[in-house]
Parts: structure tokens; C-alpha cells; sequence
């Protein structure tokens, strides 16, 4: 990899055994690898070694892959704890971040409100996707996207996250939302 | 990669991987931001954890958070680390791609993106 090289930060976001960590899997190129992160209040800063004083924040160990694009773009992947607790290291985890995929399992379509408020509040581009599971309900984009209150110029993509072939539509549809709606891009710092 | 034999099984408290070092972190130091070693620099005088970290980007760049992976520790104490290494020069550090509106090379590195992604 050259000096050059440019590093692409995308979140995978959604409720608990959704299957972010098995997205993160099938498209990382390397064993996913775990990093223990440190969890605060929302909004602070995780930079702080002292640990005995800072009694309200603890670790939590967040899975991340990684592809190697081109020459010079590697795209990390991190998925987000999709608990309530982990709302702070989520937040700051969207910081610098391209966008993220929102994973949905359609027999708990409720419980992915939670990812997509976090994104709509950091006003990061998002891409919504159904990571289908046997025997889970199949339900039209019109429906789903009622469910969601999602408006028709946000994407929403079918997926199964064990299948590369499958899982890229998640990460091309939501690229392709950031270079072709440029309005959304006004949001990003 | 070379398995460490010193995990982080809480007894080591996490100044002692920094060197004792309590000084904070260089902000905007990101889980995906890639960091370049200048093979130029000497790694004979620094200390172990920093050692380590260098060893490990000579042959790549890697990021933050892969540093931290591979060496089983905390992401902050590695912030910690690598920030002192920046401030050496060892290391080099670059944050990840943020596009901005109405920039060129924005779409540019978007375009090349969903290139890469679309033949996977």
C-alpha cells in the first residue's frame, strides 16, 4: 500500500444478532479482529488513560474488518454495539466516518429504529438493509419502508450477509446514495 | 502475526504499556486512521510497546485500530503510544476519507470506491 493510501470508515449498525459481525466477516479480507474500545458518556472524548477515576465508563471490545479497495483505498469496516449503553462509543464512531449500514431483521423491524436515529441525529448518509434470515418474514419495500419511515430517496436493499456476492449490494447501494445525492453531503464535517 | 504472551488479563494497568506516559492523546486520532512508519527512524532506543508498534507498520500501512488488534491493547493506551510516536516522527498519520460537497476529488475517491465494490 502507498503513502498515498487513503483509509474508508464504514459502520454496520442494527439490534443485537442482526448480523453485523457476520457482514463484517464475509466482506473483511482478514480475520475480523477485535479492538477494546473505551465507552463514555455521550459526547466526551475517549483519550484519557486515567481509569480509576472515571468510574462511569468502562470497555467494550468492538469487531472491525478490512478490504483493500484499490491501491490506495482501504475500507474499514466497524460494527456498532447496537445496545442503548453503547450510544457514546457509537457516536464517536461516526466521527469521520463515510456512512453506515443499517441492518434489519424483518421479524423485528422496530428494533433497528434505534441505528437509524443515532444516524439521522449524526447526519451521516445511511443505506437501510433486510438481512434475510430463514423463515423471516418477506415483506414489499413499500411496507418496509413504512415501517421505517423512511422517505423514497433513502435506499433500501435485500440482503444475506453470508454471501459477498450479496452483502456488496449493502455497501454499493450506500456509496452510491453519498456521490449521487450531494445534498446529504452538506451534513458531513 | 506474532501471538503476545502478555494479554491484558488486568493486571497490568494500562500506563504501564505507555511507558508511564499520562499525557493525553492527540485528538482526531481515528479506529480507522492509517499510519505510515518512516523506515528512516531508529526503533533502537524506544521502548518495547512502541517498538512493537512500529514493527508492526513498517511493512504496511495499517490502522489505529488494526495496531491495537494486533498488540492486545486498549485502543487509547495505542492512542497514547502513537501519538508519541507522531510527535517523533517515527509514524505518520492519516485520518480516514470524509467527502466534502462539490469536491472533485471527492467523487473521485467515491467513484473509485464503487468500482472496487461492484467487482467483489
Amino acid at each position: 500500500m502507498p503513502a498515498r493510501a487513503q483509509s474508508v470508515k464504514v459502520l454496520v449498525l442494527g439490534p443485537f444478532a442482526v448480523g453485523k459481525t457476520t457482514f463484517v466477516r464475509t466482506v473483511s479480507e482478514i480475520r475480523p479482529l477485535s479492538t477494546e474500545e473505551r465507552m463514555t458518556r455521550a459526547g466526551e472524548l475517549v483519550d484519557e488513560l486515567d481509569e480509576l477515576s472515571e468510574k462511569d465508563t468502562t470497555t467494550v471490545a468492538m469487531d472491525f474488518g478490512r478490504l483493500t479497495l484499490s491501491e490506495e483505498i482501504v475500507l474499514y469496516l466497524f460494527g456498532a454495539p447496537g445496545q442503548p449503553r453503547f450510544h457514546g462509543m457509537v457516536r464517536s464512531l461516526m466521527q469521520g466516518a463515510l456512512g453506515g449500514l443499517v441492518l434489519v431483521d424483518t421479524r423485528r423491524i422496530a428494533d433497528s429504529f434505534d441505528a437509524i436515529d443515532l444516524l439521522e441525529e449524526a447526519r451521516l448518509p445511511y443505506t437501510v438493509a433486510v438481512n434475510h434470515f430463514s423463515g423471516s418474514p418477506r415483506y414489499s419495500d413499500a411496507h418496509l419502508r413504512d415501517s421505517l419511515s423512511m422517505d423514497d430517496e433513502q435506499p433500501l436493499v435485500s440482503l444475506d450477509a453470508r454471501e459477498i456476492g450479496s452483502a456488496k449490494h449493502g455497501l454499493i447501494a450506500l456509496v452510491r446514495h453519498i456521490l449521487y445525492r450531494p445534498r446529504h453531503l452538506e451534513h458531513t464535517p | 502475526m506474532t501471538q503476545s504472551r502478555h494479554r491484558r488479563a488486568g493486571m497490568v494497568r494500562s500506563h504501564t504499556a505507555t511507558g508511564g506516559d499520562l499525557t493525553p492523546a492527540r485528538q482526531g486520532l481515528d479506529a480507522a486512521t492509517l499510519l505510515l512508519a518512516d523506515a528512516g527512524q531508529p526503533v533502537t532506543g524506544l521502548a518495547a510497546q512502541p517498538r512493537r508498534v512500529m514493527e508492526l507498520c513498517l511493512p504496511g500501512v495499517l490502522s489505529v485500530s488494526e495496531v491495537a488488534a494486533h498488540l492486545h491493547l486498549p485502543g487509547p493506551v495505542v492512542r497514547v503510544i502513537v501519538s508519541r510516536l507522531l510527535d517523533s516522527g517515527h509514524l505518520s498519520a492519516r485520518a480516514p476519507f470524509v467527502p466534502t460537497a462539490s469536491s472533485p476529488h471527492s467523487a473521485e475517491v467515491l467513484r473509485k470506491v464503487l468500482v472496487a465494490l461492484e467487482k467483489l
